[in-house]
């Protein structure tokens, strides 16, 4: 067992765990932050794509015991209170989601894109999106809507002060 | 503000999703939480001689180690196959013993033998690999048609040579004699790939027993929660109905994986009363790859007969299905009555006559996945088509053209009575809409940058909604296949509707809700949808075979009808007016033609208070209602794929595709082309992706992310849609559902382009770049040139 202290979605957390605890576990079942989700073993799906130090990492991939120090936001963290933020809003006006499984990594996973290109200044094409999308599975939506989401959200963001989820 | 049919509504449930609140059956951590694991059959075939779980038992954390044996002991039920099919000599079909664990063999790698039951879920999977099975290796058979040869693996003592069932449909005397007098026969062999769901979530469940109720609750990734729970009492003998809580809660997708109930849900619960303890099981993504019904896997000899003019005049089929080591709960109906009375596809065919070849082998159960016999179906009609095009020099709409039913409702040579369709008109649409006329010059300008393109069609039909019960009985099923709805309109005026239907991403959270928004003017915000849950929602047969629209939704609509009379009268009663003059509109109930009114919230606040009502009418506002169609509805469609193809690595990329479809009445529009993107998705995945693959042996080689080939973002271009709607006459919404459509027709699209564009039809799905290389290198051989 190690001690291990995140901020996880701006808060200080301490836990004692087993040093083969994921980052997904630590999430799920010491924080019951269940909107992460495990959808596959192999670190292929996405579907527990969650912020680590700004960066999108997926979190079956991530030892807790690794990341002691270190900020992480979930997509329990990514609202401002009650306002959903741009990504969020536009999955659902694009009708971006149907079973909401592979979710919380597809959203998290189209703000890091957005953030990263909004920094290098690089247009975020159609190309592009699915290209940076190759890292998450969804089975329920054929990408269509969640790449008409993902650009939607990229132009509202744009007006947006960087990482402002953040 | 009211979202009423055709309302592009946007999602109710969609709040709870985007910001990781949906509650799966993975999220739930009960009281007295201790964890499953299975001991899993590590061949494809093994009598099992012993188990020693005494090293297991001796692990930390460890509770319980159970075998088949003591389930059997204890009077649990073996798994049943939920369609009996006869044989076309009259007899039953013969299908091997499925016990929820192995009691003397194991019949296919992943095949559970014994269930551990420990604190945590990392000591039950630790103690699970502890657990010694001292097993003898048997032979072993994976691939359909090798199941049917001499000498091959017998996978149950009980089915001999391996066959379930030699299913016959039409006239063979008919079809054989019309074959002998066509001009052009077109003949090819098919192979329908075996594809495995992948539902995002995987299976998971836990069970919980309380021993001073005797009373159980489920908690499972279900698409029909009243159908496991019967089949879970009546066959399984875990636990009778009122004893025995069925909850499905937030599910992550099914596409038919989860309508079945599979042996760990079965274990689980009744490890939880052996153990006293809550037992939590969730899969992982190999070990569902193991354990999820797979689906397709046909091999197919097809022969289709024309006349002079391109007109079908016989269609010959013989199919092998391989159902894998046991019978599933739709295993046995998917390539019989789901895939045979499709058999004339879009066209008006004479004669047709076919067989199809049940077969076990030593793999996973296959069932029925998205379209289940329908794309399998379709990709072979569809392959046929555009084949016979290209051998007798006609253009592939024409031939469809020359051959589209036109009149409805059209007797089938194959069982069904297909309801209503206009072929023409979304067959022009989709032409349009695909600017078919600038192919030519599209093809030129790939061809100069080295690019092979090929335009393919499919024109399909489907039939969803099973039905009529009664009829469907008379053809071997074991349940009916009506529908359910209670609605429910609260003192305030506000509605809950209650439904068996499921919903595991198709949003009848705001679909449902809009049926009610339609009818009596309430915002869709103050209807709620309850599903899922047998406690709550009276009964109902689930959510799969595009059926919540047609059958489900069908049923709401019957219980509103009530509802709505009820409303009226009492409305009447206080207005003083006849129920006859009464309109609903805008949250109002209206004497038509004057200003005399009552709001929708006062009527039904006058139905709860009772004060004055009509005489004799029972307070309250509250109606349930079945629903049991009279057909299956019949969705259609054209679908156009445009690829292209390097000829020098075979890679293969799909740059254009239209979808034309006719799904009768829609709802919600939004919702519609959500289900095409992801049923189109799909269908390119099997197409060009997806592949099970199990070596010789039986050992599964596609067993993850890594192996299975699933489509990305990347492989898939944006569609193009459109629509053409012919109201089916089989239900009050003229709906005909549209979940399984894109899954069902688009194969076929993708390969003709694909063989259109390498000029050879000698390729085979999934279309790996690899195959179609080495179809185009084959197809340009001096050898396949003589």
């Amino acid at each position: 067992m190690t001690k291990v202290t995140m901020t996880v979605n701006g808060k200080a957390q301490t836990r004692d765990v087993p040093d083969t605890t994921l980052l997904s576990d630590f999430l799920r079942e010491e924080l019951r932050l269940t909107g992460t989700h495990v959808g596959c073993d192999t670190s292929q799906c996405g579907a527990c794509v969650v912020h680590v130090d700004g960066r999108a990492v997926k979190a079956c991939t991530a030892l807790a015991v690794a990341l002691d120090g270190a900020e992480v936001t979930t997509i329990e963290g990514v609202a401002q209170g009650k306002e959903l933020h741009p990504m969020q809003v536009a999955f659902n006006d694009h009708h971006g989601l149907q079973c909401g499984f592979c979710t919380p990594g597809m959203i998290m996973t189209g703000i890091d894109m957005v953030e990263r290109y909004k920094a290098s200044g690089l247009p975020l094409t159609e190309e592009a999106i699915r290209h940076e999308l190759e890292g998450n599975i969804c089975r329920c939506t054929g990408y269509h809507n969640i790449v008409r989401a993902i650009e939607d959200a990229a132009q509202k963001m744009q007006a947006a002060p960087a990482a402002a989820a953040e | 503000m009211t979202d009423g049919i055709g309302a592009r509504a946007k999602r109710k449930e969609d709040r709870r999703f985007t910001t990781g609140k949906g509650k799966y059956t993975d999220d739930i951590r009960v009281e007295n939480q201790a964890y499953a694991a299975f001991v899993r059959c590590p061949v494809a075939h093994a009598r099992i001689n012993g188990i020693d779980a005494s090293a297991a038992l001796a692990m930390e954390g460890v509770i319980a180690v159970h075998t088949g044996p003591e389930l059997k002991a204890d009077g649990i039920g073996d798994l049943i196959a939920g369609w009996a099919i006869t044989s076309k000599d009259g007899s039953p079909m013969k299908t091997g013993v499925w016990s929820p664990l192995v009691t003397e063999y194991g019949r296919y790698v992943g095949d559970a033998i014994a269930i551990v039951v420990a604190e945590t879920q990392a000591q039950a999977r630790a103690a699970a690999e502890a657990v010694e099975v001292d097993f003898e290796e048997l032979p072993a058979v994976v691939v359909a048609d090798k199941a049917l040869e001499e000498g091959a693996a017998q996978v149950h003592e009980n089915v001999p040579g391996n066959l379930i069932y030699t299913w016959e449909l039409g006239d063979e005397a008919r079809t054989d004699a019309a074959m002998a007098n066509a001009s052009h026969v077109t003949e090819l062999d098919i192979v329908n790939n075996r594809l495995s769901p992948n539902a995002m979530e995987p299976r998971s469940a836990v069970a919980v027993y309380d021993e001073a109720e005797d009373h159980y609750t489920l908690y499972t990734t279900s698409q029909n929660p009243h159908v496991a729970r019967l089949v879970l009492s009546a066959f399984y003998n875990v636990a009778p109905e009122h004893k025995l809580r069925v909850i499905a809660p937030d599910v992550g997708g099914g596409f038919g994986s989860k309508i079945y109930i599979y042996p760990e849900e079965i274990a689980c619960l009744w490890a939880s009363m052996k153990t006293g303890r809550s037992v939590k099981w969730t899969s992982e993504r190999g070990e569902a790859f193991l354990t999820d019904a797979h689906g397709r896997d046909h091999v197919t000899k097809a022969k289709m007969g024309f006349d002079n003019e391109g007109r079908i005049v016989a269609f010959h089929v013989d199919t092998i299905a391989n159902l894998g080591a046991y019978a599933s709960l739709f295993a046995t109906v998917t390539p019989t009555y789901l895939y045979g009375t499709l058999w004339s596809g879009q066209y008006d065919i004479p004669a047709i006559y076919g067989t199809v070849r049940a077969v076990h082998t030593n793999t996973v159960p296959v069932d029925a996945y998205r379209g289940a016999g329908r794309p399998e179906a379709t990709y072979m009609i569809e392959r046929m088509m555009e084949v016979a095009a290209r051998e007798m020099r006609m253009d592939p709409a024409e031939l469809r053209r020359r051959n589209f039913i036109r009149e409805f409702p059209y007797q089938t040579q194959v069982i069904l009575a297909y309801d209503s369709g206009d072929f023409d008109a979304i067959l022009d649409k989709a032409q349009k809409a695909a600017d078919v006329a600038g192919f030519p010059e599209r093809r030129a300008e790939a061809e100069a940058r080295g690019k092979l393109r090929g335009l393919g069609y499919s024109t399909f039909i489907e039939a969803c909604g099973l039905a009529p019960s009664a009829a469907v009985g008379s053809l071997g099923a074991g349940v009916g296949l009506w529908e359910s709805a209670e609605v429910r309109v609260n003192p305030v005026g506000t509605v809950e509707i209650l439904t068996g239907a499921h919903s595991h991403g198709q949003g009848h959270e705001t679909t449902f809700a809009q049926l009610v928004s339609d009818r009596f003017g309430v915002p869709i915000d103050n209807v709620q949808i309850v599903h899922g849950d047998t406690d709550k929602v009276q009964f109902g047969m689930g959510t799969y075979g595009s059926r919540s629209g047609p059958v489900g939704m069908s049923a709401v609509m019957k219980a509103l009808d009530k509802v709505e009379a009820k409303a009226k009268k009492i409305a009447a009663h206080t207005l003083e007016a006849s129920e006859d003059d009464l309109v609903i509109e805008n949250g109002e109930v209206k004497v038509a033609g004057t200003d005399r009114k009552m709001g929708w919230h006062e009527v039904a606040l006058a139905a709860y208070t009772a004060h004055n009502l009509p005489e004799g009418l029972e307070p309250g506002l509250k109606e349930g209602a079945f629903f049991d169609p009279v057909n299956f509805s019949f969705p259609s469609g054209a679908l156009i794929c445009e690829v292209e193809v390097d000829p020098e690595t075979g890679v293969t990329e799909v740059v254009q595709f239209t979808a034309a479809d006719d799904f009768g009445t829609i709802i919600n529009p939004m919702i519609v082309e959500g289900q095409v993107h992801g049923g189109v998705t799909q269908g390119i995945g099997q197409a060009l992706l997806e592949r099970v693959v199990y070596d010789e042996d039986g050992q599964l080689v596609t067993g993850s992310y890594m192996d299975y080939c699933m489509p990305r973002a990347d492989d898939v271009p944006s569609y193009v849609l459109d629509h053409h709607s012919t109201p089916s006459p089989n239900n009050p919404l003229g709906l005909k559902g549209c979940g399984e459509a894109g899954a069902i027709g688009a194969p076929p699209a993708v390969i003709n382009a694909i063989t259109d564009a390498i000029g050879t039809d000698d390729l085979q799905m999934p279309a790996t770049p690899m195959a179609v290389w080495q179809a185009l290198a084959w197809a340009r051989s001096p050898v396949a040139a003589e």
